[in-house]
């Protein structure tokens, strides 16, 4: 993981433009997320925060405004080439290889990130850094001994812990995460905050969530986007005492 | 404890005994099935076992349905019988033992060709793609007379061109031995694929090609680059199949021979690898045998697909790969009485389904025969009631008793698999 300089950041969005037909989803967004920073974006339902975090991973092409990747466009790019570039990330809908087993799963995710690319020549149980790389990745997940396990057949709890295993496996040193803990009991959130934490320690993260309790705790810095505008970007402690905010979104929570 | 993960290196009989086995059984059968007809149904199975195996290799592996493989067994036939004729005109020497490759490399170029055009979608668009695909390839045959040979197609002498070891291709047994080891070549070199990167990410577009894109992959280029390798084994039976033959048609790369190969990977199986090796031999057997027996051979082949299709979607292979948790457990005794007792109704069903058929075959097809005919050995007339009440009842009946006993089979194998979860 190369340091970017520090006046670049890792991620860089300006007056970024989405509509579905006549509606505009994203009016405007403009965001700097800097090489290291953990970032969380919340707002209500409807905020347009998934179709962001489509448009900054290549499923979506924007229809204005600019996403650099450090100092780099890569507004538009397919995703597999945003995501050779170091950006990588999980959906909120449990998104996995379900036929494959869990360890296919990971080395998969592992492969082109190892220089595997598209090779037909090798024997993939043989290669040793593909292996040890999933082995890895397994024992942070907490699925090793799942591992042979088809995808399709683990637990919603492990499906999610497997979604932010293949979200790292790659060598992507920036990652957005989509509501990891949705749908997850108390017990189960605190294990995947433990993870975030660990998994995010040298990458930058942005990270999609609605637990309010799992934001604070995690979050170096919130954006708060709402009809598809970001009305505050700022520290925790700043954000909770925004009037704006507190108006607009956690005023809604809290009713 | 072992290490978790699959084994990295295993034994040498575990990795190479299947192997060994299929090339011991290969060298072996024509000394068991030894009649001409025998030897040269087993030269289309080699044949058509090769052509499964690399339809499988979109469908089964990369989740492609294409309705238009044979355009690849047919080219690689045709510029194969070309080749030949051209060596042959030349006096090149060059021994028949290599001329596949030609087909290879063909089924190779017009994959790229057409893979470039169809591969950038999956799902209907690419079926509907490769469905144009084959109509346009086979039209054009037609058009192209001098290629292709207009409705006489295009034929060889396999025995004309240069003999290594005093081998010159006359006897069909010498045939055997070339598609033989062409099919074991080309089997082994398919499975090898299906253990390398390209052949674990072809799986995992397969299962989700959104994510696959989002772990670094372009899913346009894992499936043409599967569909390239695809054509060149295609090309490769195609080769063969003009060797055998000794003559190419236009038939060979139609609407027909695309159908077929879906039909005999189906039946066998996708997903398992010798799924499409057991449906190319059942499937051609069928094909010749049944044709022997009775002129209505293809619907009980449509009723073969549609039975698989809707009792056991993953295929024959599938079927079995099935029992063997329960045979693991050591439960296979308890299940197999059930399946005999599933079994006796099902051929009762199928015997009295089959008599309908034949006899409305003898009352129409063969009208101007009458209605005297045989079932079984058994003479009957199809003009009278009896034997088609007894066909009714022997459906009906049977029918109703299959499924009944099928129930039973299917819980007793839910409970086989269920104790052996308790146990381990």
């Amino acid at each position: 993981m190369t340091a970017a300089p520090h006046t670049v950041p890792a991620l860089e969005l300006a007056g970024l433009r989405k509509s579905f037909g006549q509606l505009e989803i994203i009016r405007g967004v403009d965001l700097a997320v800097p090489t290291g920073e953990r970032h969380a974006v919340i707002g209500p339902n409807g905020a347009g925060k998934s179709t962001l975090f489509h448009l900054i991973s290549g499923h979506y092409r924007p229809n204005a405004g600019s996403i650099r990747l450090r100092g780099e466009e890569i507004g538009g790019l397919a995703p597999e080439r945003i995501n050779r570039r170091g950006l990588s990330r999980s959906f909120q809908v449990t998104n996995v290889f379900p036929q494959l087993s869990v360890w296919e799963n990971v080395r998969c995710a592992t492969l082109w990130g190892l220089g595997y690319r598209y090779s037909f020549w090798r024997n993939v149980e043989r290669l040793a850094d593909a292996r040890a790389r999933t082995e890895e990745i397994l024992t942070q997940i907490n699925l090793l001994d799942r591992w042979r396990t088809p995808a399709g057949v683990l637990t919603y709890a492990e499906q999610r812990a497997l979604e932010i295993g293949l979200t790292i496996a790659g060598d992507a040193d920036i990652l957005l995460l989509d509501e990891p803990t949705a749908g997850m009991s108390h017990a189960e959130t605190e294990r995947v905050v433990d993870l975030i934490r660990r998994v995010s320690e040298n990458r930058t993260l942005m990270m999609i969530e609605h637990d309010m309790g799992v934001v604070f705790d995690l979050a170096d810095r919130i954006s708060v986007l709402v009809y598809g505008e970001v009305i505050a970007s700022d520290s925790p402690a700043r954000i909770k005492a925004n009037a704006a905010v507190q108006q607009a979104y956690l005023g809604t929570e809290a009713a | 404890m072992q290490r978790p993960g699959p084994p990295a290196r295993s034994g040498f009989l575990a990795s190479y005994g299947v192997w060994i086995v299929v090339a011991a059984v290969l060298l072996a059968l024509p000394q068991v099935f030894s009649s001409g007809l025998a030897i040269s149904t087993m030269c289309l199975m080699g044949v058509m076992i090769i052509f499964a195996l690399s339809y499988n290799m979109l469908l089964g592996q990369t989740g492609l349905l294409s309705f238009g493989h044979a355009v690849f067994f047919g080219l690689g036939g045709f510029l194969t019988a070309h080749a030949m004729n051209a060596v042959r005109a030349a006096h090149a020497p060059l021994p028949l033992e290599v001329f596949p490759l030609v087909g290879g490399a063909t089924g190779l170029i017009f994959g790229i060709i057409f893979g470039a055009v169809s591969t950038r979608r999956a799902g209907t668009t690419f079926a509907m793609i490769t469905l144009g695909i084959g109509e346009l390839v086979a039209s054009s045959s037609l058009i192209l007379r001098s290629i292709f040979g207009g409705e006489e197609g295009i034929s060889v002498d396999r025995t004309r061109v240069l003999h290594l070891f005093g081998l010159n291709f006359g006897p069909q047994i010498q045939v055997y031995y070339l598609i033989a080891a062409w099919c074991f070549v080309s089997a082994a070199a398919m499975y090898a694929l299906t253990r390398t990167p390209f052949g674990r990410i072809c799986n995992a577009v397969r299962d989700n090609p959104q994510r696959a894109a989002f772990i670094g992959y372009s899913t346009t280029r894992v499936r043409f680059i599967a569909f390239s390798l695809a054509g060149l084994f295609a090309g490769i039976a195609g080769g063969l199949a003009a060797v055998n033959f000794e003559i190419v048609t236009s038939s060979q790369m139609g609407a027909g021979q695309s159908g077929t190969v879906v039909l005999m990977t189906f039946i066998g199986g996708v997903g398992n690898f010798a799924g499409p090796i057991v449906g190319a031999i059942l499937v051609t057997y069928l094909q010749v045998m049944l044709s022997d027996i009775t002129g209505a051979w293809q619907l009980y082949f449509g009723l073969l697909f549609i039975g698989v299709v809707m009792f056991a979607p993953d295929g024959i292979a599938g079927l079995v790969a099935r029992q063997q948790a329960v045979w693991q457990a050591g439960r296979l005794h308890r299940v197999l009485p059930y399946y005999a007792l599933a079994l006796a109704p099902g051929l009762v069903a199928l015997a009295g389904l089959s008599l309908a058929i034949e006899m409305t075959y003898q009352l129409t097809v063969n009208g101007p025969e009458g209605p005297a005919m045989r079932f079984l050995y058994m003479p009957l007339s199809a003009a009278s009631p009896l034997p088609w009440i007894l066909a009714t009842v022997m459906f009906v009946a049977g029918t109703w008793l299959f499924v009944r006993a099928m129930r039973l089979a299917i819980n007793a194998y839910g409970e086989a698999i269920a104790n052996s979860r308790g146990r381990a």
